[in-house]
């Protein structure tokens, strides 16, 4: 057996992290600008007016561009859980594998079928015919995003399943609870609709430039109307859906609060930090330093965000290390790290005793050693973690992530109200300085998608399975400098690929929507 | 009744199935390791480009519902195989990322690199992506270095590595390509590809000079296809297998093994050999007759059914399909790699939905293909031409 080596799981991290984030530069914008071009189409259809199908055109080369890059590195990511997360793929893939499969069976298929008739059968197929398509493309796309969310969010919240030691994994019992689960639900609305937002404010910032060029000013007007109603709305979707996302981060991940907040001591009616600077002084989860300085702060508001009660006990990240807690929905006292560490190792002990009594054939054995892992199991993962602090995720990551997140959310409403007021007046095109923001806003959109990934993703650090498998236990046996060519090598590549992207829309853009 | 080995070879035909539709979608990596040899001019080149390009991603698609499906119904495989020949899997995925955004972008203004770079890309994806899918997939037969041991999960706190899957060569995949029947096999998949990929241009194409280089160019491919996959098939047929001994699931070498199977499981053999036959028709009637314009569909059913027979071949009758050389009894049966009973039973509902899936895109397909493809077509009328 191999030397378990430190940096391979770092590496390991990185390229995953690598590919994930350049692929959700991606996606959001394939789910928002497709929804924007087939209501564009939708248009066009409906009243007969060509304005709206050059329109929707142009929005088609653009999404063509931006789609290809998507499938990319979509590749890439799927392919990772056993390129590079072997023992994962197989420890939770009799449940992790089917929405992937169906991911491609009912979505993909979808998608690709749909695109061709989409770009290629303006003068094909009917009218009827063709906007089917174009809606069916975005459904393909919105329904792959379902089954991946459904997926991820079964690793932050692991249920429907149980852990059968004669196959040494996990195997899914109930199917319908991976997909109904309030965490998959409201995780897969929070992504899409942060993708629609994503959509809506590139078309307006794109229409934005056209109307301070003084270019295409008909279309720009028509694309920038129809982007800000559809990101107004989006944008609150949003702001509700994250409100929920809050909410079961409290119940499912108490330590991932407590890192978005910077909250290493909890109490009653805990306040919500709106803005501070985490306190590089502090270097222990146990010190008495103040982990935030300068706080802006929301009396009792984090409690009731995450327990929908003012007064709630929020635990802090001490807090859930000592344990001996109790919260409003859990009368139980919570377990200290050590406790959960000594079942986590009791479970995996009995686990080795349990296959040596399989071979040995020692039916009596068997069953008590299975009983000894039934009753640790929930907390299988803590068998590997060493001390406290490896349960901790970045807090200064996570926590700037979540606060510039939440005030970029709170800005792009702000930003579709005042172009919406002014698009009613009928005096947008005079608002030289609103044009600006909403041209310089298209970074943010995706800036703002990125951290909520990085919230998502970093913050459930250490676990790729909740509580149940750490990354560590979770890696390809392969050698450090294989990850680290491969790294490399997608790194260049994205990043080339990226620029072309860039690149084409640009001129595409300037180009404009005429030709069409 | 459905059992739970029902379940298993029902979901291993879904993956041999699979692989042959994407044996016969290679037809795209094949066309596009031709576009700077068929096409000798810009014209040319572009409208084999276009064709090709309103295809592709059916190519891509499958192969990620090839990988998707591994992985949901034999999970240990994807995390032995992928994890373990990382290189040989690292490199397709490359082939195939550069792929996906070079019809797109090659001929766009600002698309940073230059036309006959995103060709090359397409180039590369035509003859590495084949070759190494062949070589990848010849494993199956040939075996590969690999032990799985699931106690060492309990590994923690330590030193050891708790990876339940070890590969046994350092070079982690690549070590496929020092053997010879690995090379044979990689070779037949490019030639194949290359082989329909002609036969869809002669169904797709209007363009004389194109046309009139088809001819030589099917010969000339079809040729090597053959030598190389009848050199594989019956040096396979009378080689050792891996066979699993009924009862106590040991792993044994049985001599001829795959012929046995295809013996004991006639109906395979007869599969097998319509296929060939099927595959052998388009080619040949193709190449008699220069009007005839749809050998493509006669070796790509040809294919897919012989590709999928090799596939169960592999996996059924007491066969391991993916076969451990360091140690015999580590290698990978439907049994012992496969999801549970439960999971399997939920992927073979929602498996119930591909006839629907294979009538839209048929429908899809004909809407865009009512007439063939000119140059004139892509220059004048297609607003999204590549």
């Amino acid at each position: 057996m191999d030397l378990l080596d430190v940096s391979l799981i770092n590496w390991s991290r990185a390229q995953f992290a690598l590919t994930a984030m350049y692929h959700w530069l991606f996606v959001p914008l394939t789910l928002g600008l497709g929804i924007i071009q087939a209501i564009m189409e939708t248009i066009y259809v409906k009243t007969g007016k060509e304005e709206w199908k050059k329109a929707a055109k142009f929005w088609m080369t653009v999404f063509g561009i931006n789609f290809a890059i998507g499938v990319a590195t979509g590749i890439i990511l799927e392919f990772q859980f056993g390129t590079n997360w072997s023992n994962y793929s197989w420890f939770v893939g009799d449940i992790f594998g089917a929405p992937l499969a169906i991911e491609g069976i009912l979505a993909f298929f979808m998608e690709a079928t749909f695109i061709s008739i989409m770009f290629f059968g303006w003068n094909k197929v009917s009218k009827g015919w063709h906007l089917a398509a174009t809606w069916l493309t975005i459904a393909g796309a919105t329904i792959s995003a379902l089954w991946i969310l459904v997926a991820n969010a079964w690793m932050q919240n692991p249920l429907g399943m149980q852990f059968n030691p004669a196959t040494v994994r996990n195997e899914m019992i109930d199917f319908w609870s991976l997909l109904s689960s309030p965490v998959a639900i409201n995780k897969f609305f929070h992504a899409v609709t942060s993708g629609w937002v994503l959509g809506a404010i590139f078309v307006a910032g794109v229409s934005a430039w056209y109307l301070l060029k003084k270019r295409e000013v008909d279309f720009a007007k028509r694309s920038i109307k129809v982007a800000s109603v559809f990101g107004l709305v989006a944008t609150l979707l949003v702001a509700y859906t994250g409100d929920g996302s809050a909410y079961h981060v409290a119940q499912k991940q108490p330590m991932k609060l407590a890192v978005m907040e910077g909250l290493y001591k909890g109490q009653q009616g805990t306040p919500l930090i709106l803005m501070g600077i985490v306190n590089p002084a502090k270097e222990k989860y146990n010190d008495n330093v103040e982990p935030v300085l300068v706080p802006l702060r929301i009396p009792k508001m984090l409690s009731f965000l995450g327990y929908r009660d003012f007064n709630a006990f929020v635990p802090g990240i001490q807090d859930i290390i000592d344990g001996g807690y109790t919260t409003i929905n859990d009368t139980t006292k919570a377990l200290s790290f050590e406790q959960k560490k000594m079942m986590g190792q009791t479970a995996i002990n009995a686990l080795k005793q349990y296959k040596e009594a399989e071979k040995a054939n020692d039916t009596t054995a068997l069953a008590t050693h299975k009983a000894v892992i039934d009753a640790n199991y929930k907390y299988f993962g803590y068998g590997y973690l060493d001390k406290p602090e490896d349960s901790i995720p970045n807090v200064p990551l996570i926590f700037y992530s979540f606060h510039l997140m939440v005030v970029l959310g709170f800005f792009f409403i702000a930003l579709f109200l005042v172009i919406l007021f002014y698009d009613y007046k009928k005096i947008l095109e005079k608002q030289k300085w609103l044009l600006w923001v909403a041209l310089f806003t298209i970074p943010l959109g995706y800036l703002a998608g990125e951290l909520g990934w990085i919230v998502a993703e970093v913050g459930r650090q250490p676990w790729a399975i909740q509580d149940v498998l750490p990354v560590q236990a979770a890696i390809s046996s392969i050698q450090t400098s294989s990850v680290q060519i491969t790294f490399f090598l997608f790194l260049v590549l994205f990043t080339a690929l990226l620029i072309a992207e860039v690149r084409i829309m640009l001129k595409q853009i300037k180009k404009g929507p005429a030709e069409y | 009744m459905i059992t739970y080995s029902f379940l298993q070879h029902y979901w291993w035909f879904l993956i041999s199935l699979l692989a042959g539709i994407l044996s016969f979608l290679l037809f795209v990596q094949g066309g596009q390791s031709m576009i700077f040899s068929l096409g000798k001019t810009e014209d040319q080149r572009r409208l084999l480009v276009n064709v090709l390009g309103k295809k592709w991603e059916y190519t891509f698609t499958t192969l990620v519902t090839f990988g998707g499906a591994f992985f949901a119904s034999f999970p240990l495989f994807y995390s032995t195989s992928f994890g373990g020949a990382y290189w040989v899997w690292m490199l397709i995925l490359f082939c195939f990322t550069i792929q996906a955004v070079s019809y797109e972008y090659q001929n766009k203004p600002g698309r940073f690199f230059s036309t006959n770079t995103y060709r090359s890309f397409l180039f590369i994806n035509g003859l590495l992506g084949t070759f190494l899918l062949g070589a990848a997939i010849a494993t199956f037969f040939t075996g590969s270095e690999f032990t799985v041991n699931k106690q060492n999960i309990t590994e923690f706190g330590g030193q050891l590595s708790p990876v339940i899957s070890q590969w046994d060569n350092p070079l982690h995949g690549l070590e496929a390509l020092f053997d010879v029947r690995n090379w044979l096999f990689g070779l037949a998949v490019f030639f194949l590809a290359r082989t329909l990929a002609v036969l869809f241009f002669k169904n797709r194409l209007n363009n004389n000079e194109i046309e009139s280089r088809l001819h030589k160019v099917l010969a000339v491919n079809a040729v090597p296809f053959l030598v190389f996959f009848l050199a594989f098939v019956i040096w396979t047929l009378f080689a050792d297998g891996f066979a699993v001994k009924p009862g106590t699931n040991e792993v044994f070498m049985e001599p001829m093994k795959y012929l046995n199977n295809l013996l004991q499981m006639p109906l395979l053999l007869i599969c097998f050999l319509v296929g060939v036959v099927l595959v052998l028709f388009g080619i040949i009637k193709s190449f008699l007759k220069d009007s005839w314009r749809k050998g493509i569909w006669y070796a790509g059913a040809g294919t897919i059914i012989t590709v999928t027979t090799l596939f169960l071949v592999a996996g059924y009758n007491g066969t391991a399909y993916y076969p451990s050389t360091s140690d015999l009894q580590s290698s990978l049966t439907i049994f012992n790699s496969s999801s549970s009973f439960f999971t399997l039973k939920v992927m073979s509902l929602v498996s119930l939905l591909i006839p629907f899936i294979a009538v839209y895109i048929f429908f899809a397909w004909r809407a865009l293909e009512s007439t063939h493809t000119s140059i004139e077509e892509i220059n004048e009328k297609d607003s999204h031409a590549y």
